[in-house]
């Protein structure tokens, strides 16, 4: 017997989407002079790339900018990736 | 087992309470009111120990026992009518999401004219989103099918749409058997899925998945789906053996035994045909009647094996199949029967729509002119 589906689950992995870094315009770019370490940049983070000492993974950063918006020093900003 | 006079939502509700149904959502409509009202009270006086959302809409309502489903709980709600097409998105994702969740469906009339009464359009227009629909045609039967559909759904892990007619059955009184709860507690012991909506298990629910894989959920819930008519029997057996009431099969057939005219039809109208086939069986002609009981699963093969050669079949739908010629029942009867065509005749008519009037003095005639335009 084939194996059964059960109910449509789904087990998120790291890289599932493919390198979805690829994606990103522009880049989150961290001045850590000015950070509090406060860690909201990597709460607010909605694709889990950013660590507790705010090294993001660019691999799969795709540029969202919400920890540019949600931090409270201005310690983050996006920049332009280079066109292709 | 104690004997009690109620209409049909009493009895709904009921049978909601026994089976230890631990969330029920609701918006009340013409006449499905007094199912979520009696559910309301019972829940509110503490007779019953479930969560109530009094919630804004029929969307929301399948939206909330569904999600309510998918957590672990066991689930119920009543709806009629344009409150059941509005829930149709949600039907689906119920069904897709394989969440066991019964609800009631008080059959009336879809708009437009606007109609209060007895109709099967409603129930029918929700045929292929994956709900098995079971029809009552009397009081007792609509409290023994939420209890039948709560162990089936809960096997099959598919949801169950137990319909009975607006009025005719809602609103009027019969006398019928309640169970003791310790039986209906043995019949259906507590619901616990193997899987459900919780950090113990992990991953996201209902996400996107690609065509193969989407493909593959789909073929197995169709699989499932007709499987279910096994667990549907078995189900009723295992019922009428623990409670000792009889209880009809997918079909209900009458005077069939040396019948070669058959009167099939669904719901409360059915009953109204068995006295339609005694009239007609004092004009000599020997007639049968058929009641389906389970519209989804169709029982096609049970329909084939009951009919015999040279069998006529003359079906009654209260629902309209547009463009098709008839109801949806005449559909799936030529659907069913298609490999004896040769040997069976088939004729139908829509019928007691919105209610109108299916009495024998309506039906009788109409019968007699369909077995003469054969």
């Amino acid at each position: 017997m084939a194996k059964r589906m059960g109910p449509p689950l789904a087990q998120p992995t790291k890289g599932a989407g493919g390198k979805t870094g690829d994606w990103r315009s522009s880049r989150p770019v961290v001045n850590h002079e000015k950070c509090s370490q406060c860690l909201l940049c990597y709460v607010y983070c909605s694709e889990g790339v950013i660590d507790k000492n705010q090294q993001i993974d660019l691999e799969y950063c795709k540029g969202c900018g919400v920890c540019e918006t949600e931090c409270p020093k201005g310690a983050i900003t996006m920049e332009k990736e280079d066109a292709q | 087992m104690t004997r009690i006079l109620d209409n049909g939502n009493g009895a709904c509700a009921l049978a909601v309470k026994a089976a230890n149904v631990d969330v029920v959502a609701a918006y009340p409509i013409t006449p499905q009111t007094s199912v979520a009202e009696k559910l309301a009270q019972y829940i509110g006086s503490g007779q019953m120990n479930a969560k109530y959302l009094p919630v804004e809409s029929e969307h929301s309502v399948m939206s909330a026992v569904a999600a309510a489903c998918a957590v672990g709980a066991r689930t119920f709600t009543a709806t009629s009518s344009q409150g059941l097409l509005y829930m149709h998105e949600i039907l689906h994702y119920a069904a897709g999401g394989r969440l066991p969740v019964v609800m009631a469906n008080i059959n009336r009339a879809v708009c437009a004219p606007w109609c209060l009464y007895a109709d099967h359009q409603d129930s029918v227009s929700q045929r292929d989103t994956g709900w098995m629909q079971f029809y009552a045609s009397t009081i007792q039967e609509i409290y023994d099918s939420i209890l039948i559909a709560y162990k089936v759904a809960e096997k099959v892990l598919l949801p169950i749409m137990v319909n009975y007619d607006g009025f005719l059955l809602s609103h009027s009184m019969m006398p019928f058997d309640v169970l003791d709860q310790a039986t209906v507690d043995k019949f259906l012991p507590p619901f616990e899925p193997k899987w459900k909506l919780h950090p113990q298990f992990g991953g996201t629910f209902g996400s996107v998945a690609p065509a193969d894989v989407y493909a593959a959920y789909r073929r197995e819930m169709a699989e499932d789906f007709e499987n279910a008519t096994d667990v549907i029997e078995q189900v009723i057996a295992e019922y009428e053996t623990l409670t000792g009431h009889k209880n009809a099969g997918l079909i209900e057939p009458y005077r069939c035994e040396d019948a070669n005219v058959f009167l099939l039809s669904m719901g409360s109208m059915a009953s109204e045909m068995e006295l339609v086939a005694d009239q007609l069986r004092e004009k000599g002609i020997k007639v049968g009647t058929l009641r389906v009981r389970v519209f989804r699963p169709f029982p096609m093969k049970k329909l084939a094996e009951i009919l015999p050669k040279d069998a006529t079949l003359l079906v009654f739908d209260r629902n309209t199949a547009f463009g098709t010629g008839g109801g949806a029942l005449l559909t799936e009867c030529k659907a069913a029967l298609y490999h004896r065509k040769d040997e069976v005749k088939i004729a139908g008519k829509i019928v007691g729509m919105g209610g109108d009037s299916v009495a024998t003095d309506v039906m009788v005639p109409i019968a007699l002119q369909m077995l003469e335009e054969l």
